[in-house]
Parts: C-alpha cells; sequence; structure tokens
C-alpha cells in the first residue's frame, strides 16, 4: 500500500516531465531567437522608414530612405563592384576547385591526405588574418610580392627568357585601382579554393562507380564521361557551392576592408556590406544603414531565385 | 610519366597554397633589417632568426589580453551554440509539440537571410540593454544559431525511435535521453560543428567590431586589424606578423587534431543536403 500511495505522485511528475521536456529544450533557443533575431528584424523595418542621428533621434520619413538609396551613387557603385566580385569571385572558384578535386580524386594519386590538407589549411586562416597577410604580400614598395618580381627580374634580363620579365617598376597593388578588384579577388580566392575542393572531392567519390563502368562499355570518352557522368552526378554540390558563393559575395566586406582600410582607391573596394557599415557606425544613420540591409536582403533573394530557376531549367 | 606530371602539378598548388604560410612564419622570425634583404628565411646564416618581434608585441600592444579574449569568448560561444543547437535539433527530430511548425517555418524564413542586415537594429538593442563595449553583446546574441539548429535535427533524425523508447521504458529522463542516447550516436556531427562553432567565432570581425570600443576587450582579428591600420608596423611587419602566425596557428593546430572529424561532417552534410 505505501509503495502505490508514495509513487502515484512520482508518477505524475515523471509523465509531466516527459510532457513538458521537448518545450524546455527548445526554450533557450526559442527565447534568444525572438529577442535577437525576430526583434531586430521587425525593428530593422521600423528603421529603415526613418531617419536617425544618435540613438534616442528617429524622424519618420516614409518611403524617404529608399527614394534616396535608388538615386544614391555611392551605393549604385557599391553594387556594381559587389556584383562584379561576385562573378568573377565563382567564375574561377568553381573551375579551380573542382579541377583540383578531379586530380586529387585519380586513384593512382599518392598522399591525398596531405595534398587535402596543404589545399584546405589556407581557409582556417580566417578573412581578417588573410588580409592581414596580403596587405603586407602586395603592399608598398616594400611588399613582397614586389621584390619577389624584381628578383625574377634580376634573373631574367639578359636571357632569351626576357620577354617574360616582369615591369621594372614596382606595381600598387593596393593604390592603383586597376589592381584593386584583382588584390581582392587573389585573397578571396586563396581563402576558398581548396575548401570548394574538399566539398567537390567528397561529392566525386560518392558517384557511382558502376556508372563509369557502363560509360566505358557504350566506349565513352573521358570527356564526354566528365559531362555525362561526373557533372550530373556532382550537381547537388555544385549547385550548393555555387549559392553559398554568391551569397558569400555579396556579403563580402573584412576582406577588402581590411586589406585597404577602407574602401580603397577611388572607392574601388567599395561593398554593400562596408556601405552600410559606415552609414550606419561611422556616420550613425542607423535608418539609412538598414535600408541598405534591406536592399542587400533584396538583391540576394531575387540572385538566389534567378540560381535556382536557371538549375531547374537546365535540369530540364 | 603521366602520373609524375599530375604529381609535380598537385605539388604546385600545394606550394601556391603554403608559400605564403610559410613566409608568415619566415617573416615573424626575422629582424627589421632582414625583412626587407630576405624573401623568406636567411638561409646563410640561421641564427640570425630572433624572436625579437614577439616580444615587443607582448610589450607594445595588449597582445596578451587580445588572447585570452578570443580564448574565452570562442569557448564560451562554442559550448552554447553547441549546447542548445543538439538540445533544440533533438526535440524537433524526435517530439511532437505544439507549435512546432510555425518555429519551423520562421526559422527557415530567417536562414537565408544576410546577416548584415541585423545590424543596425541589434545595435541599437545592445545600446538599450547597456552591453555596448560588453562581452554580453557578443555571448548572448550568437548563442543562437538557426544554422546549427537544423544541422542537428537532420543529424537526430539517425537516432533510432525504438532506442529513444526503450531507454524511457528503463527509466531513463528526457534530458538524459538527450545527454546519454542521442549526443553519443551523433558525435561526428558535434566534433564537426564544435570545430565550425569555434572556427566561426575565433574569425568573426564585424559583430566585434561594432560593439567592442575599449582596446582592452578587443579579440585577436580586430587587435591585428588595427595593427595593419597604423603605418608604424607597415615597414616593421615582423611583429605584426608574429601577431598573425599566434592568431592562426592554434586553428591550424585544433583542425589538424581533428581534421578527419571535420572533412566527414562537412561533406556529408552537403552531399546529403
Amino acid at each position: 500500500m505505501a509503495i502505490t500511495e508514495s509513487s502515484r505522485p512520482r508518477q505524475r511528475l515523471w509523465a509531466t516531465q516527459a510532457r513538458f521536456s521537448p518545450y524546455l529544450f527548445v526554450a533557450p533557443f526559442v527565447l534568444l531567437f525572438a529577442c535577437f533575431m525576430v526583434y531586430p528584424l521587425l525593428r530593422s523595418l521600423f528603421l529603415s522608414v526613418h531617419k536617425s542621428a544618435g540613438p534616442d533621434e528617429l524622424e519618420y520619413i516614409g518611403a524617404g530612405n529608399f527614394a534616396f538609396l535608388i538615386r544614391d551613387r555611392m551605393f549604385w557603385w557599391a553594387v556594381l563592384n559587389t556584383l562584379t566580385f561576385a562573378f568573377l569571385f565563382l567564375a574561377i572558384q568553381i573551375p579551380c576547385s573542382l579541377l583540383l578535386a578531379v586530380i586529387l580524386n585519380n586513384p593512382r594519386v599518392r598522399f591525398k591526405n596531405a595534398f587535402r590538407f596543404a589545399f584546405f589549411s589556407t581557409h582556417l586562416v580566417g578573412s581578417v588574418f588573410v588580409a592581414v597577410m596580403f596587405n603586407i604580400l602586395l603592399g608598398g614598395r616594400t611588399g613582397v610580392v614586389n621584390q619577389a618580381l624584381a628578383r625574377i627580374r634580376g634573373w631574367v634580363v639578359g636571357t632569351p627568357l626576357e620577354f617574360l620579365a616582369p615591369g621594372a617598376e614596382p606595381i600598387g597593388f593596393l593604390t592603383d585601382p586597376n589592381w584593386t578588384m584583382p588584390a581582392i579577388l587573389v585573397a578571396a580566392l586563396y581563402l576558398s579554393v581548396g575548401y570548394g575542393m574538399v566539398y567537390f572531392l567528397a561529392a566525386l567519390q560518392a558517384v557511382d562507380r558502376e556508372l563509369y563502368e557502363a560509360a566505358d562499355v557504350d566506349g565513352a570518352s573521358r570527356i564526354q564521361k566528365f559531362w555525362h557522368v561526373t557533372i550530373p552526378g556532382i550537381k547537388p554540390v555544385l549547385v550548393f557551392l555555387t549559392l553559398i558563393g554568391m551569397i558569400g559575395s555579396l556579403q563580402l566586406f573584412e576582406l577588402p576592408y581590411v586589406l585597404f582600410g577602407g574602401s580603397g582607391p577611388n572607392s574601388r573596394a567599395l561593398t554593400i556590406v562596408m556601405y552600410l557599415f559606415g552609414n550606419g557606425f561611422e556616420q550613425g544613420n542607423l535608418g539609412y544603414a538598414s535600408a541598405v540591409g534591406w536592399a542587400l536582403v533584396v538583391l540576394v533573394a531575387a540572385l538566389s531565385i534567378i540560381q535556382l530557376r536557371l538549375r531547374r531549367v537546365t535540369a530540364g | 610519366m603521366r602520373s609524375v606530371a599530375v604529381h609535380f602539378l598537385l605539388a604546385i598548388c600545394a606550394a601556391v597554397a603554403l608559400l605564403p604560410l610559410l613566409w608568415l612564419v619566415s617573416a615573424a622570425f626575422k629582424t627589421t633589417a632582414d625583412l626587407t634583404a630576405y624573401i623568406f628565411f636567411p638561409w646563410d646564416d640561421l641564427r640570425r632568426l630572433t624572436t625579437d618581434n614577439f616580444s615587443r608585441l607582448f610589450s607594445q600592444q595588449p597582445f596578451a589580453t587580445w588572447v585570452i579574449n578570443s580564448l574565452f569568448l570562442s569557448s564560451i560561444h562554442t559550448i552554447l551554440v553547441v549546447t542548445l543547437s543538439s538540445l533544440g535539433g533533438f526535440a524537433l527530430a524526435k517530439y511532437r509539440f505544439a507549435g512546432k511548425r510555425p518555429l519551423m517555418l520562421v526559422m527557415l524564413g530567417t536562414m537565408m537571410l544576410p546577416g548584415q542586415v541585423l545590424l543596425p537594429s541589434s545595435y541599437e538593442l545592445m545600446e538599450t540593454l547597456g552591453w555596448i563595449d560588453s562581452f554580453f553583446a557578443i555571448i548572448v546574441p550568437g548563442a543562437v544559431s538557426v544554422f546549427g539548429m537544423f544541422l542537428f535535427m537532420q543529424a537526430m533524425q539517425t537516432v533510432p525511435d525504438e532506442l529513444v523508447q526503450a531507454a524511457r521504458v528503463d527509466g531513463c529522463s528526457e534530458l538524459r535521453i538527450w545527454w546519454e542516447v542521442a549526443l553519443p550516436i551523433v558525435r561526428p556531427m558535434v566534433g564537426a560543428y564544435t570545430l565550425m562553432a569555434f572556427l566561426g567565432s575565433w574569425n568573426s570581425f564585424l559583430w566585434p567590431q561594432i560593439v567592442l570600443q575599449d582596446e582592452r576587450k578587443y579579440t585577436l582579428p580586430i587587435g591585428l586589424a588595427n595593427m595593419v591600420a597604423s603605418p608604424e608596423y607597415q615597414s616593421d611587419y615582423g611583429v605584426l606578423m608574429a601577431g598573425t602566425l599566434l592568431a592562426v596557428s592554434p586553428v591550424v593546430l585544433l583542425f589538424f587534431v581533428m581534421q578527419r572529424d571535420f572533412i566527414s561532417g562537412l561533406a556529408s552534410g552537403a552531399v546529403k543536403g
């Protein structure tokens, strides 16, 4: 008797913990998510229709920020820079990563893990540290790349290979506006080619061997096999890398910001996020910065949708 | 013959990846005079290498404080985000509860959103809370990750229901089921996500740059980005490179130890997704 008496409330307690635990498990997440994502998201919509100078001075201006944005040449300049970067970055990164992965996937290649680690290690360095490094490698008169180019020139001049010699003048990688985009691209590719390769390599290893054997039976050439077996086999990863590469490129900030210490010569390194940062946190107009942020949201959404549509078209 | 050519090509690519890192190491240990005299190490007299840059780094800048700040913030972030995401992901994968669908829809909606749109309003919120120049501004909002929730939800779906039920019959509390049944099964994901979270926090720049103002609160990326912007270190960059080397090595070492977990976790997410 005594046992059932004491076990009944305990049973009830047990049933209660079973019933409420899923709520308790998601509660911390939901609480923080509501406070630090959902609320700021709604608040940024509110801010984007206000003009602000300092924390407590908000003035409702309706669509004023967006009307100004449409005519803001500096904003469109940032958009142009960012889109140019995104396009060039993807056009180089995807083929390079894929090529490296295909080479590394060859069964006769030895030291596979060592090579994979070498290629991937650049991704671990992190964009700020890569930017700090490339700032010194590319920068100034004493820049290491210019130093190396001068040395190569020293070796080559006076030999039949002289036509390969780099110019005598040091290149202003960080001061010449024409070199701004190449400098950012080199640093960005240094960070991400190996990273893309790891994904492609995993995808290549998952392609069904039997498909290649069937293609061999049909007498397919190496290139035919690549287009008709490999590419369809790794398509999900290809789409994934293009999509996250594009979204990441549109959010480009710290790499050029640290590399050039700001927006670079003639603002050639000005990106959308850098423009948001400058307006919001250097000039203190959180309203306009929010409007720039929503323009970025629209751009990312539009390009993602276009890309997914294209994929459906090519798949069909 | 062909395989020699392939290995040669791979070796060149590996050199392109590793030479800047080798240069980083050499620059950190060279004297100011040798920085311009040699591109890499002074091979003819290696006794000229010095640890002077490191001692100057620690005396000229509050570098030790930055290291401690970075270690502290990244560790706290990793522990919190892995715990909350695995707990929440477990609930989403293994329970039916009221409000689950709307919650997941809202989460999905924010998933593709570029986070920078939240910067101005989050900054305002931090001002209201009085968290400007406080580590709370980094720790508390950083503890939620929609990406982490979905990652763990996907992983937890592989935990067999029979096992959960059996543990329940044996008198396991739900919290213990998470800790002793589910987590061990998704161990590879825990490893991969731990590393990803640590790496992300260690390298994060924009938000800390906005909310941290006192030099003694800086993390390594902010401290080094400020150093590179000062003309003093542009010519005398050995000190700067010593700092960069110290900032980069823990992550590379950590990755070296956990590399198998990490690459398999990274790849499995993509191939399945």
